[in-house]
């Protein structure tokens, strides 16, 4: 699925980061938790999350994703949309909330990275 | 290590919560630039990271000494916080003394060390109470 598909299917306003929009991912992750992201995360390209700080950037940086969904409409600061610019990553924000935004994504055809 | 090691130096700061990080991150770059693969890259800056992010959480920052030579990448973190009076405690996934607030920053889950140790080959830890913790972590090329 293409970043561009992630921001239809959850009716998410692009905040930064136009150019990963033709980028297909393969599976996402959804987590408040960084430490859990940076235990369990394996080649999940898209990070929903409902945290906002600037390690919520990092993490991403760290484990080499390219696109944050920030959930409930939460909106990043603008140090962190500095940092996601830096590093290339998308940044985005829906008011779905984390079970429905990951359920949405999931019967849409994110799943969990098996490739059919 | 063979004589034709690198040394990078980072100073990290413990007073802002919200600059931790900003060395693994140019550790990163640095190895981008080196030329190591990117699997082992991952590995060296999440380690890096949670280590980062632990001496700003527990010891009011420290220092973080990386080497790179042809076999290796060895990455030292050093602090003069607390220390750790039970290593093996502290190295059980789950187990944390971080306070509330850290939790709601998204860590303090009791996973940085377990972190450090899943991500490199080996890890030593040399820590007393009142004398501060040193990490050595290694990661084979």
């Amino acid at each position: 699925m293409r970043i561009r598909q992630i921001q239809e299917v959850l009716e998410a306003e692009l905040i930064v980061g136009e150019g990963t929009l033709d980028k297909d991912v393969h599976s996402a992750c959804g987590s408040d938790m960084m430490s859990d992201v940076l235990a369990y995360v394996k080649d999940q390209a898209v990070l929903l999350t409902g945290l906002v700080n600037a390690q919520v950037i990092r993490t991403a940086q760290m484990m080499d994703m390219i696109c944050i969904v920030f959930v409930r409409s939460k909106q990043p600061t603008e140090d962190m949309i500095e940092l996601a610019a830096e590093a290339g990553i998308t940044l985005m924000s829906t008011e779905k909330r984390m079970y429905e935004a990951c359920g949405l994504l999931y019967t849409a055809g994110l799943g969990n990275g098996v490739i059919a | 290590m063979s004589e034709e090691t690198l040394c990078f130096h980072f100073d990290v700061d413990g007073d802002d919560f919200t600059s931790a990080g900003q060395a693994s991150v140019q550790v990163k770059k640095l190895l981008r630039e080196l030329g190591v693969s990117p699997e082992v890259i991952r590995r060296v800056s999440i380690a890096m990271y949670e280590g980062e992010i632990n001496m700003v959480i527990h010891a009011g920052g420290g220092k973080a000494d990386v080497l790179v030579d042809e076999t290796s990448i060895v990455i030292i973190l050093t602090d003069e916080g607390p220390g750790i009076p039970n290593i093996k405690q502290a190295m059980q996934e789950g187990y944390s003394t971080a306070p509330d607030n850290v939790r709601s920053l998204g860590f303090g889950a009791g996973m940085g060390l377990p972190n450090m140790k899943r991500y490199t080959d080996h890890m030593e830890i040399e820590s007393a109470p009142g004398k501060g913790t040193t990490i050595k972590m290694t990661v084979e090329l």
